[in-house]
C-alpha cells in the first residue's frame, strides 16, 4: 500500500519492516517455549463459536429470506453503515446486536484502562503525569489534562536532554489501544526517518492523562524546535485503535491549535503505523527546515 | 439585591439571577466545570426554594446575558409578546410551575401563553420540575408544522433519516436511505450531515435526494446539514433545498463562534422561501444542545440549561420546521454519563414545546462517556411518552461518518408500536403503498431494501 510515493520513505518503511518482523519471530519463538502444557484430558474438546467482531461491515446481511440478495449485497458493500441487519419484530437480530454491544464495548475500553507499564518497560518511555488525579477528572475536566504536574516537570529535567532539535512525546489521550497498537510500529520508522535527515531527538517520554495542547507545557521545560506527540484518538465504534500525530515548531504557552500539523487515523486500516511514522519524520524535517507548522505554512 | 432563604436552621445567600438559576440546576459536569454549580445538594435545594419565589417579571428584567450586551438577549425580548407577557408577569416560578402541571390548564392554554415567556423564565420553571413533570407538562403542548408535508399532529411520531457516509458517496448514502424508507422512517426529513462542507458537496447531495424523493414520489423533504452560508450558496447554484440547517446556540459570542447571527439567518429564512422546494411556512431547522456554550468558552457564566432555553428563544423567530436536540454529543466534561444526558433530553423537550418549537429528540453518546445504549433506550421511550416530535434513524445506531451513537431505524419502529403513534399521515399512505406498513404495522417485508429493485418508482411510471 504505497500511500506517500517518496522513495525515500518507502526505504524507510522497507528497512523497519524487515526489523520488526525479525523482532517478533525471536521474542515468538521464546513465549512458545515458556508456555505451560493447557489441554486437560478430563474435560474433553471445548466447543468454540466463531468470532463475531470478525465479520466485515461492508459484506456481512443479516435479511431473512430478502426480495433479492444480490441487491441486498451490492447495497452492503458500498457503505460501513450498519445496514441489511434485518429484523425480529421491530428489533434487531441477535448477532447483529452483539457485534455492536463488543465495538462499543472495545471503544469503552480503550477509554477507560491505563496504558500497561509492561508496555512503557518495553517501548524504553518512562512516565511523567499532567495535574490530572484519575480518570473521571481527565474526562471531565479537558482543561486540566493541558498542565504538567511540578513532579513531571521535575523528571523531565532530570532525565531529558534540553535542547533537542526533535521531542518526541506519547500521550494516551481518549484512546489507550491505539498506543499501545501503533506505536510499537510507528516509533522505530519514525527515529529512523529522522536519523536519516540528521535530526537529533531527545528522550523520548509517556504523559499520562495528557491532552494534545500538553505539548506546550512539556516545551516550555524542554525547548525543542519540534515536538511530535503521539496521541490516542477517542474511539469510534469502526476502530478503538486510532491514533494521531501532532506537530509543532516551538510549541509554547499561547500556541494556538491552528499552529499545529496533524496526521490522524493512523492505524491497521488507516494509514499502516510504519508508513506513517516515516511520512511524519519527513514533516518534522519540513518543518525544522520552515521554522513553522500548522495551517499556515506550506508544508 | 441578594436573595437569601434558610435550610435546616442554615442561611444561604444569592447575588444575583443568573446565580440563583445556575445553582437550582440538577448537578451537571457542565456547570461543575464552569463553576458556577451549587457547592453542595442543600445549596441546590436552597437556590431552588429562592427561584421558587421569583416572579417571571424579575426573570426577564435580569436577563443572564444583559440586553445592551448580547443579541441574543435582544432578539428574545423585542420579539416577546408584551401583552401576553403582562398577563403572566406576576407570576411565581412556582405558581407558574403548578398551573402547567394543572389539570384545568391545556395545551392550547400553554400555547397561547408562550410568545410572552423568554428563555431564562422557560430554564426556571424546568428546574422546579421532576423528570416525571417534564415528561407530563410536555406531553400537553403539540407543535405542528408544515415544510413540503406536516409533522407533529398528535398520535403521530417521525423521523429523520440521518444516512450520513465517511466519504458522502452517493450511492452508499442512498442505501442508507432505502434501508430507513423500509423501517418507515424518513417522513420528518432525508438529512445528511455531509463530511466534506464544500458547496459542490452540498449542490451534489442536496440534488441527489431531491430528485429520489421526486422519483419514488415520498411525502418528505430533504436538507444538507452543512453550514448554513455553504448551503446559501447551493442554492445559488441550483441545488434543491427543502430547508435549510444551521446549528445555534444562547449567547451572541457562541453563535459568532458557529459562524452565524440574526443577520445572516434573517437572509438565509429570507432566500429559502423565495428559493427553496417546499411552501413552508416552516423552512428553517436547527441543531441545539446543552454544553456548546460552555465547551466554546462563550457562556458568560451562565449555567448550560439556561443558555439551552435562550437558544430556544433565539430560534422562534424563524418558526422552524424541526429543532433537532443533541444533548450528549459533546462528551462528559458537559454530561458526565446517562442519568446526565436523559434529564438534559427532558428539559430541553419541555423547555422548547414550552417556547413553541418543534422539538426532535437525540439523546446521543459518544465512547468516552459512560452511557451505553441501554441509557440511550431509556431516555428515548421517555421522551416518546412526553410527546416528541421526532428522532433520528441511524442505521444500526452507529453514524459512521459522525463517530457517535444516535436512535436506529429499529428503535424508531420499536417507539411507534410501543405507544401506538402513526407515521405523518401521507408518509403512512406512501408506506402503504410501497407495501411497507399496512393499518400502522409493519409488513413483513418491512426491513428489505430489496423492495426498491422491485418496483418501478411512480416518477418513471
Amino acid at each position: 500500500m504505497a500511500l506517500f510515493k517518496d522513495e525515500q520513505i518507502e526505504g524507510i518503511v522497507q528497512k523497519v519492516l524487515e526489523e520488526l518482523k525479525n523482532k517478533r519471530a525471536s521474542t515468538e519463538v521464546k513465549q512458545h517455549s515458556e508456555a505451560p502444557e493447557l489441554s486437560n484430558p478430563d474435560t474433553g474438546k471445548t466447543i468454540e463459536f466463531p468470532d463475531i467482531t470478525e465479520y466485515s461491515l461492508f459484506e456481512k446481511t443479516f435479511i431473512k429470506d430478502p426480495i433479492d440478495q444480490e441487491y441486498i449485497s451490492r447495497l452492503k458493500r458500498l457503505t460501513p453503515a450498519r445496514i441489511a441487519l434485518g429484523r425480529t419484530g421491530p428489533r434487531y437480530l441477535t448477532v447483529p446486536w452483539l457485534r455492536f454491544k463488543a465495538d462499543h464495548a472495545s471503544a469503552m475500553d480503550a477509554v477507560f484502562s491505563d496504558v500497561s507499564d509492561d508496555f512503557l518497560d518495553q517501548m524504553n518511555l518512562f512516565t511523567v503525569k499532567t495535574v490530572v488525579r484519575d480518570k473521571d477528572e481527565y474526562l471531565t475536566r479537558p482543561d486540566l489534562g493541558k498542565i504538567l504536574s511540578e513532579e513531571a516537570k521535575e523528571e523531565i529535567r532530570k532525565r531529558c536532554q534540553l535542547k533537542p532539535q526533535v521531542q518526541i512525546i506519547v500521550v494516551d489521550g481518549l484512546s489507550t489501544k491505539a498506543i499501545e497498537a501503533n506505536v510499537p510500529d510507528f516509533l522505530p520508522a519514525l527515529l529512523e526517518g529522522l536519523k536519516s535527515h540528521d535530526l537529533e531527538v531527545g528522550m523520548p517520554f509517556f504523559i499520562k492523562f495528557g491532552r494534545v495542547p500538553v505539548m506546550d507545557d512539556v516545551n516550555e521545560v524542554i525547548q525543542s524546535d519540534v515536538v511530535v506527540e503521539l496521541v490516542g484518538e477517542r474511539p469510534g465504534l469502526g476502530t478503538a485503535t486510532s491514533m494521531s500525530a501532532y506537530l509543532c515548531w516551538r510549541p509554547r504557552k499561547g500556541t494556538v491549535e491552528s499552529d499545529r500539523t496533524v496526521v490522524s487515523n493512523i492505524h491497521e486500516s488507516g494509514i499502516p503505523p510504519v508508513e506513517a511514522g516515516a511520512h511524519v519524520a519527513s514533516l518534522v524535517k519540513k518543518i525544522y527546515d520552515k521554522k513553522g507548522s500548522g495551517i499556515n505554512v506550506n508544508l | 439585591m441578594p436573595w437569601s432563604t434558610k435550610l435546616f436552621g442554615k442561611t444561604y445567600t444569592f447575588l444575583t439571577i443568573k446565580e440563583i438559576l445556575a445553582k437550582a440546576s440538577e448537578e451537571k459536569s457542565g456547570d461543575v466545570l464552569a463553576g458556577i454549580a451549587a457547592g453542595s445538594n442543600e445549596e441546590r435545594i436552597a437556590a431552588k426554594r429562592v427561584l421558587a419565589e421569583l416572579t417571571l417579571k424579575d426573570l426577564r428584567e435580569d436577563p443572564v446575558i444583559p440586553y445592551e450586551e448580547d443579541e441574543v438577549t435582544r432578539v428574545i425580548d423585542d420579539g416577546l409578546c408584551k401583552g401576553v407577557y403582562n398577563s403572566i408577569s406576576s407570576m411565581t416560578v412556582a405558581e407558574f410551575r403548578e398551573w402547567l402541571l394543572c389539570h384545568n390548564t391545556t395545551g392550547e392554554d400553554i400555547r397561547r401563553i408562550s410568545v410572552g415567556l423568554t428563555g431564562e423564565m422557560a430554564s426556571a420553571v424546568a428546574k422546579l420540575m421532576s423528570n416525571m413533570d417534564l415528561v407530563y407538562a410536555a406531553s400537553k403542548i403539540k407543535v405542528v408544522t408544515k415544510n413540503r408535508t406536516e409533522m407533529g399532529l398528535p398520535g403521530t411520531l417521525s423521523y429523520r433519516i440521518q444516512p450520513n457516509h465517511p466519504s458522502d458517496s452517493v450511492e452508499g448514502i442512498m442505501a442508507s436511505v432505502m434501508e430507513g424508507l423500509t423501517y418507515g422512517s424518513g417522513d420528518a426529513v432525508i438529512g445528511i450531515n455531509p463530511n466534506e462542507d464544500t458547496v459542490e458537496n452540498t449542490v451534489k447531495l442536496l440534488n441527489a435526494t431531491y430528485d429520489f424523493i421526486m422519483e419514488w414520489g415520498i411525502p418528505t423533504q430533504n436538507c444538507v446539514l452543512s453550514h448554513v452560508t455553504t448551503q446559501m450558496k447551493a442554492v445559488e447554484a441550483r441545488g434543491k433545498a427543502c430547508m435549510f440547517f444551521q446549528s445555534i446556540a444562547g449567547s451572541e459570542s457562541c453563535n459568532k463562534v458557529f459562524g452565524v447571527s440574526s443577520a445572516i439567518l434573517d437572509e438565509a429564512f429570507d432566500m429559502i422561501k423565495r428559493e427553496g422546494y417546499a411552501a413552508g411556512p416552516n423552512l428553517m431547522y436547527f441543531e441545539t444542545g446543552q454544553g456548546s456554550e460552555l465547551s466554546l468558552d462563550t457562556h458568560h457564566g451562565a449555567d448550560m440549561q439556561t443558555l439551552e432555553a435562550r437558544t430556544y428563544g433565539f430560534g422562534r423567530r424563524y418558526m422552524p420546521f424541526m429543532v433537532n436536540n443533541v444533548s450528549g454529543f459533546i462528551g462528559p466534561e458537559t454530561l458526565y454519563d446517562g442519568k446526565q444526558i436523559t434529564r438534559s433530553s427532558l428539559e430541553d423537550h419541555f423547555m422548547g414545546k414550552l417556547i413553541g418549537l418543534p422539538m426532535g429528540m437525540a439523546p446521543c453518546y459518544t465512547n468516552h462517556v459512560k452511557v451505553d445504549q441501554n441509557d440511550q433506550e431509556t431516555a428515548i421511550m421517555l421522551l416518546a411518552m412526553a410527546g416528541a416530535n421526532y428522532y433520528m434513524g441511524v442505521p444500526g445506531s452507529d453514524d459512521c461518518m459522525l463517530s457517535y451513537q444516535d436512535t436506529s431505524y429499529h428503535d424508531d419502529a420499536t417507539l411507534r408500536e410501543l405507544l401506538g403513534l402513526r407515521p405523518a399521515p401521507e408518509f403512512e399512505k406512501w408506506l402503504e403503498v410501497m407495501g411497507i406498513m399496512k393499518d400502522g404495522k409493519l409488513t413483513p417485508v418491512a426491513g428489505d431494501p430489496s423492495l426498491f429493485s422491485t418496483i418501478t418508482p411512480r416518477g418513471r411510471r
